[in-house]
């Protein structure tokens, strides 16, 4: 039993290759929970939180739309509301904020949350919205997976187990984004549902990722084509009433495979999260016509 | 690093920085949380136990200047970072620090068991903003539960100290 503290990216490939399944510890804020409560016995472990090649966030390509944002996996969800990158990705800026407490959100990252894969892991969805793809790494060579590919299942992923997460490789869109969450607290909650909707002018998509609502983070794809619909292109306005409004909810209704647990009910995931999408909707409505 | 030249965090022997003082470590198991050893191996009381789950605050301290809880952080993987415990807010152990101070003199503690992360919790609000809006006071403090207080007289805790540093800096 023992803690390995890597201080570069290869020396952490090295010990996973070696030592295929050695657990990796991030912020710890979901693996130390499950160690204090028995649920899980650490062998040896390597901590990343010493890892500089997995810190911070970078950019790739061009500025604007056709280029990226790569958003390495040691990322916390404080500096994920530092305000140039809030700038870049306010929903995920939103998500951030809504996570937790100032605690959990200065030692939690961007890592942990994907390899967690939890249904109402909060980046989950803004990422499915953002069509954000996940960067593997091991002493072989680098892959790139996309969201959908990479959890597989409820705290299922793709991770095989000599790699690691590098980085969430999120595709630069222009345009407003909305992060909508339902709990029964401001701070300190795990989302009922949540709601991600990401404006993307270049491509005329308005994308939709659905957190808490199903096994895996959902995109609601007919009421992403039902909204690039009444979107008034050229001028980037809503050009639709009250009655599409309704009727987008109802679509991202019909997109959530909600279940009962002991933090909600289905029927009320499914009505809160057409209530919420709605709301995105509206809000990114207002904002693009002012 | 590589798994054949152990380091020696490899062995269960480590050294923590709390509170500008050095401690060794020794025979320790991998999933000790950095609460854990604070409390039962190096004797730092003020930290406290209670919901092991990052859920209460109780165990706030600062770690390389960043407020996480205690509880949720590998003790071995602390190694090499600077910990400052509530022990460690003011100039020596026979003094309070304005935070503190301001806590007693507004009755802001009843039962005090959440006391300790409150006060490390409010000097990384103030150290960090010096001026802070009443939401953003009560996003500072969202991490840490008090059952006793009903908050009150902390905010006029942290009001408090939050106008005397602003007049003594003025
Ligand atoms: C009190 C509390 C409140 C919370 N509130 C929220 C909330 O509101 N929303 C939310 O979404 N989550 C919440 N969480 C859960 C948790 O904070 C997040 O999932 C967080 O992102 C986990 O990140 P971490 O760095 O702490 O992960 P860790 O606990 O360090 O790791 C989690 C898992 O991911 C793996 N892992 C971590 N990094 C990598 C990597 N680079 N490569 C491969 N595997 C990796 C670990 O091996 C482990 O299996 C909360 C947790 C607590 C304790």
């Amino acid at each position: 039993m023992a803690v390995f503290v890597p201080t570069s990216l290869e020396e952490l490939l090295t010990a996973r290759a070696e030592r295929p399944g050695l657990d990796l510890v991030a912020g710890g804020t979901d693996l130390v929970v499950e160690v204090n409560f028995g649920r899980h016995r650490l062998e040896d472990v390597a901590s990343l939180s010493r890892v500089p090649e997995l810190g911070g966030w970078r950019r790739e390509g061009p500025a604007g739309p056709g280029g990226h944002l790569v958003l390495g996996s040691g990322l916390t969800y404080t500096e994920m509301l530092d305000p140039t990158l809030a700038e870049l990705l306010p929903s995920l800026a939103q998500a951030a904020r809504t996570v937790g407490s100032p605690q959990i959100r200065n030692a939690g990252t961007l890592g942990g949350n994907l390899g967690t894969a939890s249904p109402a892991g909060d980046t989950l969805p803004v990422l499915a919205a953002l069509e954000a793809e996940v960067l593997l790494g091991s002493a072989a060579g680098t892959r790139l997976v996309p969201l959908g590919e990479f959890v597989t299942g409820p705290k299922r992923t793709a991770l095989a187990p000599d790699e690691v997460i590098l980085a969430a490789r999120v595709p630069v869109a222009r345009g407003h984004q909305e992060f909508l969450k339902v709990g029964t607290r401001n701070a300190m909650v795990i989302a009922v549902c949540s709601v991600a909707l990401v404006l993307d002018e270049q491509a005329r998509q308005v994308r939709v990722g659905l957190g808490s609502v199903g096994p895996v983070p959902i995109r609601a794809l007919e009421a992403e084509r039902f909204a690039a619909e009444v979107v008034d292109w050229s001028t980037g306005r809503f050009s639709g009433g009250e009655a599409d409004l309704r009727r987008f909810g109802e679509l991202v209704g019909a997109a959530a495979r909600p279940i009962d647990d002991h933090r909600s009910i289905a029927s009320y995931r499914r009505r809160a999260v057409e209530v919420c999408a709605r709301r995105a909707l509206e809000r990114t409505m207002s904002r693009q016509a002012a | 690093m590589s798994l054949a030249t152990p380091s020696p965090s490899e062995q269960g022997a480590y050294r923590l920085e709390v509170n500008g003082r050095g401690h060794d470590v020794v025979d320790s198991w991998a999933g000790e949380s950095l609460l854990y050893v604070l409390r039962n191996r190096l004797g730092y009381l003020g930290p406290k136990n209670a919901c092991e789950q990052g859920e209460c605050g109780s165990c706030s301290v600062l770690l390389d200047g960043r407020l996480v809880c205690a509880c949720l952080v590998l003790a071995a993987s602390a190694a090499g970072q600077e910990i400052v415990t509530v022990e460690g807010l003011a100039d020596s152990e026979e003094e309070l620090s304005d935070v503190q101070q301001a806590f007693i003199d507004h009755g802001a503690v009843q039962c005090g068991f959440c006391t300790p992360g409150l006060i490390v919790a409010v000097h990384d609000l103030l150290g960090r903003l010096p001026d802070p809006t009443e939401l953003e006071v009560r996003e500072a403090i969202s991490g840490n539960l008090c059952r006793c207080t009903g908050y009150g007289r902390i905010f006029e805790a942290v009001e408090a100290v939050r106008r005397s540093r602003l007049e003594a800096s003025s």
